[in-house]
């Protein structure tokens, strides 16, 4: 497509320097019943912070209003859709009337690669259910499930079946997990099931708990191979969206990194069962994967740091971070090597795209980590993220987990299960010194540590929104007007029908990869594509018309 | 042609079908200023809209009263009707259409019950209509959740009041946004008033915005829906809804509106029929507009026949879709040799041999209630030219080295499945040439030599 790169009149770029934030947030908490706002308000916060540790405190995790619009998925949605979905050699069998399976296949554009383990199999094409009808709401649905797993079984044979439980499953009593573990005994390979019934919890979150408790009780530490290798990591919350996981692989492979197993992008559950050999966790998205994390170090002694490959610059420190874990020169080298070879064409695409990038404001809102990390890359870009907030995250994943103490559990997180974890009586064996591991910190990289996203905001002058509603968005756009608007599909045609761009980073369009630097320039070509298309030169912003709506809630 | 490998599975894997909430959540988005809530968990709500939009390509608010564990063991009143004053608030909408999901119809919340309570509370302060639907997602497809919102809406809201003038009632069924503007179109052209429910061609096929629409604009007015009792006549399409407790009967039995049953006017038969009746109800004669259109799609049918002619399709949707297109496939002389839908309603097979000549002779394979793995199994045994239907059938036509030609809903890999016609003459011609061309790309293709040139 054509560019035509478009001058902003400094005018334009400086009218967001005199809107008052806090005006601002007035402005829209003023619409809702007194109820919702007080409500709102405490998940609409504008960065600051109030001591030298600690940010202005966001109500994170808590249930959404009847009514209020929302883009939040459901429990099942989160076990099944996020965490589970891209392992290629499971069946995933939803066990429910038809929808929820449906609308759960494979819409996340989970990449996979079947070559890379023997048997070839790949199921994610393949969307399963037990499509419940009347007749086993009425009289149970147990004897359907154990049919569908035996012809599963008989079908495709594979190494694992595991089973999600959708609303009505709950409700009528089946037990899927009797069920799981009768045929387990019959058919000799991992069958098990998930409580992942969409009411639970208030959000995907909540199924992300339940998909990591699952993995952990029947999947990971099932098979003690220990393979060949130096660094050996697996990486935690990687989904290998549009490749993503492909180009953080290659990077890897290229600094001698061995990864076991990634949970779960592009994995296999013979990866899983391995896990528990590696020597060290990296963790990507961390509010869907950290249960695991934190469990396998305390079973097995392994290790969690908090690393981000989405970012040039992110992916260098990241890498610098791992290689001074280890504390070898012999890798520290090498990922400087790697770096150097990377960043000569991660710096040429800069230069290309940062004069018409410069001083232009983002927005995002996405998941757990994303609208986190993808700040990274919009900074490399020249370009600052004016608001930005997560659809499920907690409060540890806005301020950081140095919250974790002083975080209200509540009624709905309470009904997912916590898991108790004991260390492995034979197979605990610390990767690091024991005095390591309790200070959490090694080389002077801390360990089990995230900072969260508020530290990597501007205080004063920007938001973090959780759960934000349709109507905020749509107030947020109004007044300020981002350059880029960034969120899931839900959201991508009412933004662009406003004139503004929006890039789709739940599932990236038909893009990626994005992630670690050939991915850091695909998308500052793509975004420079989209801000500067003449598209926008045949219509006209609704602010465009009616100028006064821009300076009404200036100076407030 | 004895089809030999056909199993019969327990469980349904790659579905031909999707639930019947999301059937009601199109149905309700339009109608004018209306909010559709589902009363559920919000995963629901989520889903579907996520689904609706992939295909549509424009925002579709879907609300949810948001259950939570405690509200699945306490009931879901208290929610329902929190979410009511929320969408009231905010919205200010005319209606808003309440469809039920299996989460509230196992734990039997009595949504009528609750609403009634709601209104009698007096927290309806707006007066908003209210439609409840029962769509528990364990009994049938989303095209019983569409015609259950169709007819409880017409149910709830139309009267008769002896209003004067001519006036036609369409419920067109579950087409595509163009395909509801075209109808639009072919009744304007005709001078008659008409009252047309659902319309979504503007709602879910709508232009920028010049200032943000809260409820895009568009749909059927609630005015309309009211008068609906005093209309000359009711024209429902769909030969396989002619066998259902629909909104047309309800009419003709509530108030004497004479009903006609007809068959998606895919193809010249079908279309003709189409014509025909708004002729009779009306006593005019087909806009000179339609009779050209006519005339150049026999045209292109004398001039394309010879490339189409005994090409063999497998054909997936919803059963009345997959009625409309083999009428259509069997005039141009393709042959639809697998009719397989995810629905079950009974009727497909009877349906297809109304509208296919010869029915008996062509060897024709009718497949109800299957799933696309179903489909696929016997696509195997019978190696059509192409596939047709959905872009749920990707994998299957990618297996095959076939090429699919998406029509119907869902089409999430291609641009403009809301733009495209299936009805009218304007519909097929577009579907002949689309089909001419595909046997035509395929067969340069597999060619060695490679002409460019027919």
């Amino acid at each position: 497509m054509e560019l035509m790169p478009k001058e902003k009149t400094a005018e334009e770029t400086d009218f967001r320097k005199d809107i008052d934030p806090q005006g601002v947030k007035k402005e829209i908490m003023d619409k809702y019943p007194p109820k919702v706002a007080r409500k709102r308000s405490k998940q609409f916060i504008v960065n600051k912070k109030v001591d030298e540790e600690n940010y202005e405190e966001i109500q994170a995790n808590v249930r959404t209003i009847p009514g209020i619009i929302s883009q939040r998925g459901c429990c099942y949605a989160g076990c099944k859709g996020v965490v589970m979905g891209p392992t290629r050699d499971i069946i995933n069998l939803t066990h429910g009337p038809i929808g929820c399976g449906f609308y759960s296949w494979l819409t996340r554009r989970n990449q996979t690669d079947p070559s890379t383990t023997p048997d070839h199999d790949n199921f994610m094409t393949y969307c399963f259910s037990t499509d419940m009808q009347d007749r086993e709401i009425v009289f149970g649905g147990e004897k359907k499930l154990k049919a569908a797993i035996q012809e599963a079984y008989d079908i495709f044979k594979p190494k694992m079946i595991s089973v999600f439980s959708t609303c009505p499953v709950g409700l009528i009593g089946d037990d899927v997990h009797a069920v799981s573990r009768e045929m387990e005994e019959k058919l000799g390979i991992t069958i098990f099931g998930f409580s992942c019934e969409g009411y639970k919890g208030v959000s995907q979150s909540a199924g992300h708990h339940v998909a990591n408790n699952g993995l952990f009780m029947h999947v990971i530490g099932k098979d003690d191979t220990v393979q060949e290798g130096e660094y050996k990591v697996n990486l935690l919350g990687e989904y290998n969206i549009g490749g993503d996981g492909f180009e953080i692989d290659r990077v890897l492979n290229a600094c001698g990194i061995k990864i076991i197993s990634t949970f779960s992008g592009n994995s296999s559950v013979d990866h899983f069962a391995n896990s528990h050999t590696s020597d060290l966790n990296l963790v990507m998205c961390h509010r869907s994967i950290n249960y695991v994390a934190d469990m396998m170090e305390q079973k097995f002694g392994i290790p969690w740091i908090k690393i981000n490959f989405i970012g040039a610059r992110a992916t260098s420190d990241s890498l610098r971070k791992i290689a001074q874990y280890y504390g070898d020169q012999k890798l520290i080298d090498r990922v400087e090597e790697v770096i150097a070879k990377e960043m000569a064409p991660v710096e040429k695409a800069q230069a290309e795209i940062r004069p018409r990038l410069e001083g232009k404001v983002a927005m995002m809102f996405v998941g757990g980590s994303r609208a986190h990390h993808y700040q990274e890359l919009f900074s490399e870009m020249g370009m600052k993220t004016l608001a930005a907030g997560y659809e499920f995250a907690h409060r540890d994943d806005y301020e950081g987990r140095h919250v974790l103490p002083r975080v209200k559990v509540d009624a709905d997180s309470r009904n997912i299960d916590e898991l108790e974890i004991h260390k492995d009586p034979e197979r605990y064996h610390p990767r690091i010194d024991e005095k390591e591991l309790e200070a959490e910190e090694r080389h002077g990289i801390m360990l089990k540590a995230y900072e969260g996203m508020m530290a990597d905001m501007e205080e004063g002058s920007s938001f973090s929104i959780d759960d934000i509603s349709q109507y905020e968005t749509e107030k947020m756009i109004e007044l300020y007007k981002p350059d880029i608007f960034c969120a899931g599909v839900k959201e991508k045609y009412m933004v662009q029908k406003q004139g503004v761009p929006m890039k789709q980073l739940h599932s990236y369009d038909s893009g990626g990869p994005y992630a670690a630097y050939k991915g850091a320039v695909n998308f500052y070509h793509e975004i420079d594509r989209m801000i500067n298309t003449k598209v926008w030169s045949y219509i006209r912003a609704p602010w465009e018309k009616n100028p006064e709506l821009a300076a009404m809630y200036a100076n407030e | 042609m004895k089809i030999q490998g056909k199993t019969e599975y327990k469980a349904t894997s790659n579905a031909c079908k999707l639930c019947s909430p999301l059937g009601a959540s199109l149905v309700f988005r339009g109608i004018e200023n209306c909010v559709p809530l589902l009363h559920g968990s919000q995963g629901c709500s989520t889903y579907i809209r996520r689904y609706l939009i992939s295909h549509f390509n424009e925002p579709v608010d879907i609300a949810s009263s948001n259950f939570t564990e405690e509200t699945a063991v306490f009931g879901g009143a208290a929610n329902l009707k929190l979410a009511m004053d929320n969408i009231i608030e905010q919205y200010h909408p005319d209606l808003i259409g309440v469809a039920t999901t299996c989460l509230s119809e196992t734990i039997g919340d009595d949504v009528p019950l609750i609403l009634r309570d709601y209104i009698r509370d007096n927290r309806n302060g707006d007066n908003t209509a209210i439609v409840p639907v029962s769509t528990p997602s364990y009994s049938g497809t989303h095209i019983d959740g569409f015609h259950g919102a169709v007819r409880a809406t017409v149910d709830a809201i139309a009267e008769k009041k002896n209003r004067a003038g001519m006036n036609i009632n369409i419920f067109p069924g579950m087409m595509s946004p163009a395909d509801h503007r075209h109808l639009k179109e072919i009744l304007s052209d005709f001078g008659v008033g008409y009252h047309m429910l659902p319309d979504y061609s503007q709602t879910l096929d709508g232009p920028m915005w010049s200032e943000y629409q809260k409820i895009q604009e568009g749909g059927t007015p609630i005015k309309q829906i009211a008068s609906m009792g005093d209309a000359s006549a009711s024209i429902e399409i769909g030969r396989i809804l002619s066998e259902t407790k629909s909104a047309g009967k309800l009419l003709a039995e509530r108030f004497e509106v004479p009903c006609h049953n007809l068959g998606l006017p895919i193809g010249i038969k079908e279309t003709d029929a189409f014509f025909d009746a708004v002729s009779t109800i009306t006593g005019k004669p087909m806009p000179e507009k339609y009779s050209e259109e006519r005339g150049r799609l026999v045209d292109a049918y004398v001039d394309g026949h010879k490339y189409v002619f005994e090409a063999r399709a497998v054909l997936y949707g919803e059963e009345d879709l997959v009625v409309g297109l083999a009428s259509f496939l069997s005039e141009i002389g393709v042959i639809p040799v697998l009719c397989a839908s995810g629905g079950k309603s009974g009727h497909l097979k009877g349906k297809l041999c109304q509208v296919v000549d010869e029915f008996d002779a062509k060897g024709i394979e009718v497949l109800d209630g299957v799933d696309l793995v179903e489909i696929g199994d016997v696509a195997k045994e019978i190696s059509p030219d192409f596939f047709i239907g959905s872009s749920k059938g990707y994998k299957i036509a990618r297996e095959m080295s076939k090429p699919l030609i998406r029509i119907g809903f869902p089409i999430h890999d291609r641009m403009g499945g809301a733009r495209i016609v299936h009805i009218g003459y304007r519909g097929a011609q577009q579907l002949f040439d689309i089909i001419s061309n595909t046997i035509l790309a395929a067969r340069q293709d597999a060619s060695p030599v490679g002409y460019a040139y027919m």
